[in-house]
């Protein structure tokens, strides 16, 4: 617990340096090599710092990080069920809350909630959202491998068009996911919470300062932080590819990343000039069948969204497809 | 029924207010100080909850009230509560228990105190608001503490009982108290309720030893190989045994400090009787209240109130049903296409067999969404309990239904 320094409220990490050197998921847990999880969970922990309870719901960080009898948190941890993250991060606020109150407890800790996009985007959601909307001071930060890979690659709401998951093969008759990813945050930002953002391990930097947004807001309400999370095992890639693979999610607008604090909408990464959305595509073997037309409807479906945002920004933040 | 208890220092008397169960359970919530209360409505367990809602908007009751959004939630809250050592406590009954099915297992496996209200209703399809043990029967395997009760007195004083079972750091189990919706749970009866500061001398907050406190991490919830995984449940086997003397323990000092317990069992004109009646909760109360009425008629007939139904009392229920040959069970759920379809009565031949015990049982179902049982019906149970003497019935009666 010694060594910890956490950055005070409000201010920002200029460097990654800057981080502490303590751990709060250390080393040992049993996540697939190549694994991005880890990486996003590591930094996550460091920016929260000892004074922290997790609520980890069912999912391959669940399984990987506490396999009985050890375990790699270094923080006071709870796994309930697959659904339920939220509703028990609601009861530990909550009991934090009135037993500080009476005086039982004098620190108030942080709650992260941490969960899946199965976990979150799916079944989940019901929960999520009454975590939100009764405004509990929980952190949720989703961990979007964009299936449920825990269970060997099924498809989820967070899987995009066209990709191959084991319960949307690619054969004859289907072509992998027929239908577009769903949009966790905005349906997040609906609640009107004061924080929301998306994040990317492969822009250490903007993601660490949106966990510290996210906890800062804390004191205001529930916040949340939409990471994505490339899958070696399920995307079928090389495991060296990671975070090559997050970079270019970002650089070809396919994973923009921005930020909705107190309302407001920035994009926190900038992209002027856009790869295709092909070079993020070929790098992984969910997409492999894809054929030269499918992959111009999901650049088609990409450019939208683009449209979209530069829209919401009022400016040309995210910039056209360059070759 | 009488109108003013003696206290148990004898210095005079405790008033009794006109209540329902629900609101007796509600104002034993408050009388225990608990911390955080997450419920979700189903009736007939709302009027808990509202009362609650009322203590905590009064200022009778300092507790955060989580208003969450499904029963599934509601459990998984109290978890969290528990877990972050508040004292936890949630109501439910019928839909909301089935939802909370999953989480049950989670609670007991996890070894949280939670402690949990049950006004039992029948189970969908077709709905029906109304009561039977449809829902408390599905929850019997999923380890909790299980007691039922029979009067709105006795829910108050169980629910102080639960509390000091539940966080006791030997037990470490969560509690459920379930009693009749409707037929409990929306009546009105006296009852004697204490002061908050002897309630909470007789079942003081205890530091819940696995707290997810900072200071000193845990890891709760892990996942446990086959290697493992079999202890962990064996303890939950074990804790069930000490949780019995436990219980037995709590409600004889509750006796001692309150002037009211129950035992684990109650059995009336057991010790001469030819056959007894096994009952629970109102049904109970009704045969305890015309047990006398059939002994003026020379029906040597006696009855057993379960009210501790996990861990079961077996020594005790062996011990009572002793110098009898027959036994009528009356289930208020169905184990459908079971060899007896009346849960209870299942478990009590299978126990009677296990020790080598002739006794007969009697299989009765009973009251399935609470198809009236009146004074009429609750004769015809002595009478047919006496009947199966000479000749028992070997399947299932399913009593008062039109076939």
């Amino acid at each position: 617990m010694s060594g910890a320094e956490q950055l005070p409220k409000g201010q920002l990490y200029k460097s990654l340096f800057q981080l502490t050197r303590w751990e709060g998921l250390v080393s040992g847990h049993r996540l697939c090599a190549g694994c991005t999880a880890g990486v996003i969970v590591r930094h996550l922990m460091k920016v929260a710092g000892p004074n922290t309870v997790v609520v980890n719901a069912t999912g391959c960080v669940e399984v990987s990080t506490t396999p009985y009898p050890y375990t790699s948190w270094n923080v006071p941890w709870i796994h309930v069920a697959f659904e339920n993250a939220a509703a028990v991060a609601s009861g530990v606020e909550s009991a934090i809350k009135i037993l500080k109150k009476k005086g039982v407890i004098d620190d108030d800790y942080k709650v992260i909630a941490l969960g899946g996009d199965g976990g979150t985007f799916d079944i989940g959601f019901q929960a999520l959202s009454g975590m939100l909307e009764r405004g509990h001071r929980v952190m949720y930060v989703v961990y979007d491998n964009e299936a449920y890979m825990n269970t060997g690659i099924q498809r989820s709401g967070a899987t995009p068009y066209g990709a191959w998951t084991t319960t949307t093969p690619a054969g004859k008759v289907w072509r992998g996911e027929w239908r577009p990813k769903k949009d966790i945050a905005a349906i997040v930002a609906a609640h009107r919470v004061p924080y929301v953002a998306t994040a990317n391990p492969a822009y250490p930097l903007d993601m660490v300062n949106k966990f510290k947004k996210g906890l800062d807001a804390l004191e205001e309400g529930p916040s949340f932080v939409h990471v994505i999370m490339p899958c070696t095992t399920g995307w079928r890639f090389d495991p060296r590819l990671g975070i090559t693979i997050a970079r270019l999610a970002t650089e070809t607008g396919v994973w923009v990343l921005y930020e909705i604090d107190h309302g407001q909408y920035r994009v926190t990464v900038p992209v002027k000039k856009r790869k295709p959305v092909k070079e993020y595509l070929k790098l992984q073997g969910r997409f492999k069948h894809l054929t030269e037309e499918e992959i111009e409807a999901i650049q088609r479906m990409v450019d939208e969204e683009v449209e979209r945002i530069n829209k919401i920004v009022g400016r040309e933040v995210i910039g056209p497809v360059v070759s | 029924m009488t109108l003013a208890v003696e206290e148990a220092s004898g210095k005079g008397l405790k008033r009794p207010r006109p209540m329902s169960t629900n609101s007796a359970i509600a104002t034993a919530a408050r009388d225990l100080d608990v911390d955080v209360v997450s419920a979700y409505p189903i009736t007939p367990q709302t009027t808990v909850v509202e009362k609650i809602a009322e203590y905590i908007a009064n200022g009778e009751l300092d507790a955060e009230m989580i208003h969450v959004e499904s029963e599934h939630s509601a459990l998984s809250a109290a978890i969290g509560a528990a877990a972050a050592g508040a004292r936890s406590f949630t109501a439910t009954a019928s839909q909301g228990l089935a939802l909370m099915h999953e989480i049950l297992h989670i609670a007991s496996g996890g070894r949280v105190p939670v402690v949990m209200s049950v006004a039992t209703r029948a189970l969908s399809a077709p709905i029906s608001i109304w009561n039977d043990h449809s829902d408390v029967m599905n929850a019997r395997d999923s380890g909790w503490i299980i007691a039922f009760v029979s009067s709105a007195q006795e829910a108050y004083d169980t629910v102080i009982q639960a509390f000091k079972v539940a966080e006791d750091p030997e037990v470490l189990l969560p509690f459920m108290v379930a009693y009749d919706g409707y037929l409990m749970s929306h009546t009105m009866e006296p009852v004697v309720t204490e002061d908050r500061e002897t309630v909470l001398s007789y079942a003081p907050k205890r530091d819940y030893p696995y707290k997810l406190d900072p200071k000193k991490p845990v890891t709760i919830g892990t996942i446990t190989d086959p290697n493992w995984y079999y202890e962990f449940k064996y303890q939950q086997v074990e804790t069930m045994k000490v949780a019995l003397e436990k219980f037995r323990r709590a409600d004889e000092e509750f006796g001692k400090v309150f002037g009211r317990n129950y035992g684990l069992l109650e059995c009336i004109h057991c010790e001469d009787a030819d056959a007894i009646v096994v009952a629970t909760t109102s049904y109970a109360t009704t045969l305890k209240y015309l047990i006398n009425t059939a002994r003026e008629k020379g029906m040597k007939v006696g009855l057993l109130r379960l009210r501790l139904y996990r861990p079961f009392p077996v020594e005790d229920f062996l011990k009572a049903t002793s110098g009898v040959d027959t036994l009528l069970v009356i289930d208020r759920a169905i184990s459908y296409g079971a060899p007896v379809q009346g849960p209870l009565a299942t478990e009590i031949n299978s126990l009677f067999h296990s020790r080598g015990i002739d006794t007969k049982v009697v299989s009765v179902v009973a009251g399935i969404g609470q198809r009236a049982f009146k004074d009429d019906d609750a004769m015809n149970m002595f009478k047919l309990a006496l009947e199966s003497r000479k000749a028992a019935p070997e399947e299932t009666i399913f009593y008062g239904v039109r076939k």
